[in-house]
């Protein structure tokens, strides 16, 4: 349990001045309330959730660094926690003194370090730097070595936050597979993510967690198709256009999709509502899909399959794509409204939607961020 | 082995868990160490050099005045030096411990272990500053040619003890305070510059008749310490009054301040 008041950093002054004060207002908040589950020795288990459903604080309690208000933890082995990577680093040592204080406070003996010093210095590729002191290294290397550490705990029970959302995309897969090998090896993890395909491919069982509390437990698949199905088409996407260009006589008053948080390779419905001020006889719109950098993924228009709707009475324009093939992210509509062949109304960034995580290859993977926007069918063949 | 994670209902010390994580304790005061005097030119001769110039400082200023109001029975230099060795450990320890726990806040945060290992470690950096300055001590009685009574060397340790304890308590208190209260970081250095004065560390306890000076002097936990060590020069007759209440004072500091922090520590990480 959490009080929280109203300032976050209390001093003496404030405590002083509220002895004077009758009423002090004080809520209760549950950050986690009837929360119960078990795991078995050698299972990986995934914890999802929302930003606040209680995750990091369920993490803080199994790893003791915040105790429970109330309820019970009982557990067999010793438990190392990695609530982030590098915890007490210092930038004044050298690579080789941290990996000992890394280590230490990860819970390793000094004989445990030295018997897997070499191996930790290989894993982290940084054997020409082991004497430099860790503020020249950079901070690729610190992230490597503070992983390498990690690595090699040999505790039977493992507590891990999203460490592999740091690095690069290689980094990343290396520290996958080195967590696929942990998770092989008998040991039981339990891992907070918010990388659906990480969960998939490391976990067996998830518990998925909703305002504090238990929402589902049972096999990965299903949570996470709960927790999909949940999170998307919650709220609304708003119509908010910007740099706004045209006459105004006839515009754009409105763009709904079919849902918020659209999953990838689902279909997808747009629909531009109209107002007319004059008559009309054409009208044709052209929109675009960038992705949150500002880069251009997808253009459509009309006029790459049909000719110009010759009507008068339209007011509203409805594209449908069936099969978005889109990666996971945040994505923005850009539009532009032809209306007797000439420009009549146009917008940037007029709505902001989310793709996610579906299984649109299998097992929940998706090409890095930063390598694609758009994917594609495909199949192999090995000749 | 089963462990289980529960609300805090009793009190205890952990002692058993600090045993288990002993290693950290050494890891902790060799880290602190060594960061203190990384990128520095002296390096560890600030250990030294720190008590050093206040002692000089008093003998050019107060010295001669100091001495013959108080019939000080050895040079004022050498009875400064001792003050200050000892008044080091306590002054140091006391404010790096008071400061550990918010510097450590990004460990303490992420990671698990005995919340005690951190204020004692910062004590026990303190200590080992206390040890790399003794040379430059003996030096000094060299040159002044005190004699020494061997027999008081054995009071030593009892006299460190006693300034550990003082310290610890003192520390563990404004550590956990400081955590909840940001206020304290800001009163540590004032409250060891005003209790340099109430310690009898660079004049001795006979300087002031004056009633209330005689009674923070007396309650002083330092003042029996600082009397232990002095007991080393010849001519010096231990008050063992003095040094009685200076050890019950220190081990109620120290009970006080174990059981606050103690008390408090569950909720360092979400204050810190």
């Amino acid at each position: 349990m959490i009080h929280h008041e109203q300032q976050p950093y209390l001093s003496l002054r404030d405590s002083i001045s509220t002895i004077f004060k009758r009423k002090h207002t004080k809520e209760d908040f549950w950050a986690l309330k009837d929360v119960s589950f078990d795991v078995m020795p050698g299972d990986t288990v995934g914890i999802i959730g929302k930003n606040g459903a209680g995750k990091s604080t369920l993490l803080k309690i199994l790893s003791k660094i915040t105790p429970p208000t109330s309820g019970k933890i009982t557990g067999r082995g010793r438990i190392a926690s990695l609530l982030e990577v590098g915890t007490g680093f210092h930038p004044e040592l050298s690579g080789r003194e941290n990996v000992f204080m890394n280590g230490s406070i990860l819970g390793m003996r000094r004989s445990e370090i030295l018997k897997n010093f070499d191996a930790i210095i290989d894993f982290a590729g940084v054997e020409k730097f082991i004497d430099t002191p860790l503020k020249h290294y950079s901070s690729g290397m610190q992230l490597r070595l503070a992983f390498a550490v990690a690595a090699f705990l040999e505790n039977e029970i493992l507590i891990i936050d999203e460490v592999l959302a740091v690095g690069d995309a290689e980094f990343q897969k290396k520290c996958m597979g080195k967590m696929s090998d942990v998770s092989k090896s008998g040991r039981t993890i339990l891992f907070v993510s918010h990388n659906m395909s990480a969960i998939a491919q490391l976990c067996a069982s998830s518990v998925f967690l909703i305002n504090g509390t238990v929402r589902q437990t049972g096999k990965t698949e299903d949570v996470i198709g709960a927790y999909i199905n949940l999170s998307s088409g919650n709220n609304e996407s708003i119509f908010r256009p910007q740099n706004r260009l045209g006459p105004g006589e006839v515009t754009v008053t409105n763009l709904t999709l079919n849902k918020k948080e659209l999953l990838s390779g689902e279909k997808m419905t747009l629909t531009f509502s109209l107002s007319k001020k004059v008559p009309i006889s054409s009208v044709y719109l052209d929109f675009r899909i960038d992705n949150h950098m500002g880069e251009k993924c997808v253009w459509i228009s009309d006029k790459l399959t049909i000719k110009p709707k010759e009507d008068t009475s339209v007011d509203k324009v409805i594209y449908e794509i069936p099969r978005l093939n889109l990666n996971i992210g945040i994505y923005h509509i850009t539009y532009c409204l032809f209306i007797n062949n000439r420009v009549e109304d146009m917008a940037d960034n007029c709505l902001a939607f989310d793709v996610m995580e579906n299984n649109f290859y299998p097992n929940w993977k998706f090409p890095p961020k930063e390598q694609a926007n758009v994917l594609a069918d495909f199949t192999t063949h090995y000749e | 082995m089963e462990f289980e994670i529960k609300p805090r209902s009793k009190f205890s010390l952990g002692l058993k868990e600090l045993w288990e994580y002993r290693e950290l304790f050494y890891f902790f005061t060799w880290r602190d160490v060594k960061v203190k005097y990384k990128q520095t030119v002296l390096g560890f001769l600030w250990a030294i050099l720190q008590p050093l110039f206040m002692t000089v400082i008093f003998t050019v200023f107060l010295g001669e005045s100091i001495s013959a109001k108080t019939h000080l029975p050895i040079p004022y230099p050498v009875f400064a030096l001792s003050g200050m060795l000892l008044w080091g450990i306590f002054s140091s320890g006391m404010s790096n411990a008071a400061n550990s726990m918010v510097n450590n806040a990004n460990i303490i945060k992420k990671i698990y272990f005995p919340r005690l290992i951190i204020p004692i470690s910062a004590l026990l950096g303190a200590l080992i500053d206390f040890f790399v300055a003794i040379p430059v001590f003996i030096i000094t009685l060299f040159i002044y040619k005190v004699e020494l009574n061997f027999s008081a060397l054995l009071f030593l340790p009892v006299s460190v003890f006693i300034t550990c304890l003082s310290a610890m308590g003192c520390g563990l208190l404004l550590a956990a305070l400081n955590v909840k209260y940001r206020d304290v970081r800001y009163i540590i250095p004032f409250l060891v510059q005003g209790l340099l004065f109430i310690t009898p560390v660079l004049f001795p306890s006979n300087i002031s008749q004056n009633p209330i000076a005689q009674f923070f002097l007396q309650l002083n936990p330092l003042s029996g310490a600082l009397e232990l060590t002095r007991a080393l020069f010849t001519g010096y007759t231990i008050n063992m009054e003095t040094v009685f209440l200076s050890m019950a004072v220190s081990v109620l500091l120290f009970i006080t301040g174990v059981v606050y922090f103690r008390k408090t520590e569950g909720y360092f990480a979400d204050l810190a």
